[in-house]
């Protein structure tokens, strides 16, 4: 397994993920990461660098959970969105970099379901809400192997790096 | 021309992080073998066990979707451009 991965977010962008899962409670809300990920910045090695972030979050886009049928368990970001998603973070100069979902009176470690269905490099942010009430907020990214999430590390920074 | 493929950001560090590639190709099916045959690593992520696309996993022909179109054996030309397009979902169980 790789060494741990870190994602810097302000303590702003923290909260408007756990407000966004109150907001919607008990449904699951969703929404894209952007940011900028130190591997696409020509010169760093992210190694020894260590005034820059390995992936830092700087914009939210909260979306509408496209699962109609089956909002309190599943969430859904369609293409359409996705697109959506990647041309707000590219007018930015950013990109998405991950996505995140809440999981209502459930723990915020991702189900099998999520293991399924979620793509390799991107951060998944997951918020629990226990009885309308944000509560953990956690970070993983899918193995190599697909057979299980890693745990990202959240570092709440108080401003963006330059 | 060859037919264009384009890899998503989750891909390309499968693909020498590459934002595309490209093929001699008749079919998408073709294509993405070609891709999958020169990055392995990508073949797990785009297909399942059973060989099929992954249902999260959208790929268009310049711009329509192979879904409406004929699938893995739709026709393609010179000049094509393959996206591979993301969908995202999951669940708290």
């Amino acid at each position: 397994m790789a060494d741990e991965t870190t994602l810097w977010i302000s303590g702003h962008l923290a909260e408007k993920i756990r407000q966004h899962g109150g907001e919607t409670y008990p449904h699951e809300c969703c929404g894209a990461l952007l940011g900028r990920d130190s591997s696409a910045i020509a010169g760093v090695d992210p190694e020894k660098d260590v005034l820059t972030p390995p992936r830092e979050i700087l914009a939210l886009f909260p979306l509408v959970n496209r699962r109609d049928d089956s909002p309190r368990n599943r969430f859904s970001v369609s293409v359409e969105d996705v697109r959506a998603a990647e041309k707000a973070a590219s007018e930015q100069g950013i990109e998405v970099v991950g996505w995140y979902h809440s999981h209502p009176d459930h723990p915020a470690r991702p189900s099998t379901y999520d293991r399924d269905h979620a793509w390799p490099w991107y951060s998944y942010i997951i918020v629990s809400v226990q009885n309308g009430a944000p509560q953990d907020m956690t970070s993983w990214r899918l193995n190599d192997d697909r057979q299980e999430f890693s745990p990202e590390g959240i570092e709440i920074r108080h401003r963006a790096a330059v | 021309m060859p037919v264009k493929v384009v890899i998503p950001s989750p891909l390309r560090p499968y693909a020498g992080k590459r934002e595309s590639a490209e093929f001699q190709a008749k079919t998408v099916g073709e294509a993405l073998g070609h891709l999958t045959t020169e990055f392995a690593e990508l073949r797990k992520h785009l297909f399942t066990e059973d060989g099929k696309l992954r249902s999260f996993v959208n790929v268009y022909v310049n711009d329509e979707d192979i879904r409406y179109l004929a699938k893995e054996n739709t026709p393609t030309k010179d000049g094509d451009t393959i996206s591979i397009v993301p969908s995202i979902a999951g669940g708290c169980f």
